[in-house]
């Protein structure tokens, strides 16, 4: 089958709108779907899904979190980890404080006051932006961790810093197995992808990138700059909140404030940066560049040297891992510094013209 | 449909706006009525664009008035603005670089749209409904512009003459009862600039809109304008129709110089 689009009329605006407005997209998202419901948990094993799949799932929605206000609304943050720790420790504090309450609605209660944080912490994009607002989002960043460490309530009084949940289970389904874990992130994902691209392809979207592009403009056509920004600020931080919750719920268990530090932040930022900044592709691709890539450049390195006859040791390997990722994201941003999802959509647009170059 | 030249329907009264020590605009008063084509005129530096910027409200002056309908305002802002359906393009184009042209012109409807975040979250009810009657109302304005075939490309790609086209676009998708024109035409070949006149003039009958415009090209001024008030260094020398302005001799020296 080729990627061509020729033959496909559409007449009505509705099917001109939809997400997937070429039938050869819809059929390989429909196969990728069933390839990750329903062949991955019958082929990954319990390593594949805890070192790898997992965190690749939450941490792609945290990367779609900060690509919506990093990428779509302009506004770059350094707080991302902060309000991943919010969502964590306030839906840890639903769950162990309210009786009966459920796993699903302690990690939206999370999300929600985590969005509640992010539009307080982002009322300095109001007036200051670009470098002078990442500092400002920096705060947030400090604040938060030096508030879960300090202050004992919100880690319920626990003496080492540290929390911990157990008996997990969504509408009597016990979240035991790995398998179980990796489906129940990857069902959120999925989920909280699909709202992420309808509000990016509708009015509260456009408000956002509006206020991206021209500001001056976006104001004169009626975008009010306080409501576009904070509201970025406010569903960023939700999406943050929740995939906080999940790191904390369901890939740790058991976790203390470190779990949420600075180098988290960094690590979402680079994630878009490297990803693509404003589409929610690039979410995913750049989540899966910075989570997967160093293991598989961990497991390959041995193999490769056994492959010349030279054996590398275990310090070697990662120190040579941790050089061979950083070239390639040099790389990467100098070949192109839009990220992976331009990579992609150029790929796409020379494929519908393939074999013609134009 | 002809247009009828109605009443005053946009007042500027005593209007001064300065930065710092710099006079941009000293004691300006002019009006503008209802479905007239208003072109306000002069040398680089005039204070043309100031002026625009003050009745949509980037720049506040520091006195006068702005009577707009009958209301009186001290000084504007842009959402004050465009919800009294002033609309406007930009001298040097303000497109949303990263969006298709189709995501420029609907952002012009943003207004009018007033489904909830969950709705559009979801993509539902009212969000859903709304998506498509505005993209219906946005296809009748890129008919009308005859841009059908770049609907798709993201703005960045676009050569300049249709940029300012989907600028206009843009501005002509909120609907405005007042149309702001900044250099609509700078910087086009004659037949960008006998397109641009076209669409001009055409939004006036056909749509009656009320258009202020800032124009350099004086064929085109006095052809389509049906008043002119000329500034130079932030003052108004010079104020009729067409042909009154021509004869002006303060407006003759402003432009050509005087003999001392």
């Amino acid at each position: 089958m080729i990627y061509r689009e020729n033959g496909q009329f559409k007449t009505s605006y509705a099917a001109d709108q939809q997400i997937f407005p070429i039938l050869q997209d819809r059929w390989a998202i429909l196969g990728i779907l069933a390839f990750a419901f329903i062949a991955v948990p019958l082929l990954a094993d319990e390593y594949l899904f805890r070192a790898i799949l997992i965190p690749f799932l939450i941490l792609s929605l945290a990367a779609l979190g900060v690509n919506l206000l990093v990428g779509y609304c302009g506004q770059i943050t350094l707080g991302a980890g902060a309000f991943m720790a919010v969502g964590a420790y306030a839906a840890y504090n639903f769950f162990v404080r309210v009786d009966d309450m459920p796993l699903l609605a302690a990690l939206l209660l999370g999300g929600a006051t985590s969005a509640a944080v992010g539009v307080v912490f982002g009322v300095p994009s109001l007036r200051v932006r670009g470098l002078y607002l990442a500092v400002a989002t920096l705060a947030a960043q400090f604040f938060w961790d030096w508030a879960f460490l300090r202050i004992k309530w919100f880690t319920n009084d626990s003496s080492s810093g540290s929390v911990s949940v157990s008996n997990l289970s969504v509408f009597g389904w016990d979240l035991k197995s790995p398998t179980d874990v990796y489906l129940f992130c990857l069902a959120v994902l999925v989920v909280f992808a699909l709202l992420a691209k309808n509000m990016t392809r509708g009015a509260i979207g456009r408000q956002w990138m509006a206020i991206r592009d021209m500001d001056v403009a976006a104001e004169v056509i009626g975008i009010r700059p306080m409501y576009a920004k904070l509201s970025a600020f406010a569903v960023s931080s939700f999406f943050l909140g929740v995939a906080g919750g999940l790191w904390g719920f369901v890939h740790l268990g058991a976790w203390e404030p470190a779990a949420f530090s600075l180098d988290r932040s960094f690590q979402l930022l680079f994630m878009v940066i490297i990803g693509g900044l404003g589409s929610i592709m690039g979410s995913f691709f750049g989540a899966a560049f910075i989570v997967i890539l160093p293991i598989f450049l961990n497991q390959m390195l041995p193999w490769l040297g056994d492959l010349v006859g030279v054996s590398i040791s275990t310090a070697g390997v990662s120190h040579a891992e941790i050089m061979i990722f950083g070239a390639l994201i040099v790389f990467f941003l100098i070949v192109e510094p839009h990220g992976i999802a331009r990579l992609w959509s150029t790929a796409k647009e020379k494929l519908r013209l393939w074999p013609f170059p134009h | 449909m002809t247009r009828q030249i109605g009443e005053v329907i946009l007042d500027l009264q005593n209007v001064s706006l300065s930065f710092g020590g710099v006079n941009a605009l000293t004691d300006i008063s002019f009006d503008v009525r209802e479905h007239e084509i208003r072109a306000i005129i002069g040398p680089n530096g005039a204070g043309k664009s100031s002026m625009l910027n003050v009745i949509n409200g980037v720049y506040r002056p520091q006195a006068g008035e702005i009577i707009l309908r009958g209301e009186h305002f001290r000084q504007m802002n842009p959402y004050k603005a465009a919800c009294a359906g002033i609309a406007r393009t930009f001298q040097n184009i303000a497109l949303f670089k990263g969006m298709s042209v189709l995501d420029n012109i609907m952002t012009g409807r943003n207004l009018k749209m007033k489904a909830n975040i969950f709705q559009q979250a979801f993509w539902m009810g009212a969000a859903r409904r709304e998506e498509l009657e505005h993209r219906a109302k946005v296809e009748e304005i890129i008919d009308f512009l005859e841009i059908q075939h770049i609907r798709k490309t993201p703005v960045g790609r676009l050569p300049y003459g249709l940029q300012k086209r989907v600028d206009l676009a843009r501005a002509l998708a909120m609907e405005p009862q007042i149309l702001l024109l900044d250099e609509p035409m700078a910087g086009m070949n004659i037949e960008e600039k006998q397109d641009m006149s076209r669409f001009i003039l055409d939004v006036n009958d056909q749509m009656g809109t009320t258009i202020v415009l800032i124009e350099h090209d004086m064929g085109v001024v006095m052809d389509v304008s049906d008043r002119v008030v000329v500034l130079d260094y932030g003052k108004k020398i010079g104020d009729g129709s067409p042909d009154e302005v021509r004869g002006n001799p303060e407006v003759i020296s402003a432009y050509l110089g005087a003999s001392h």
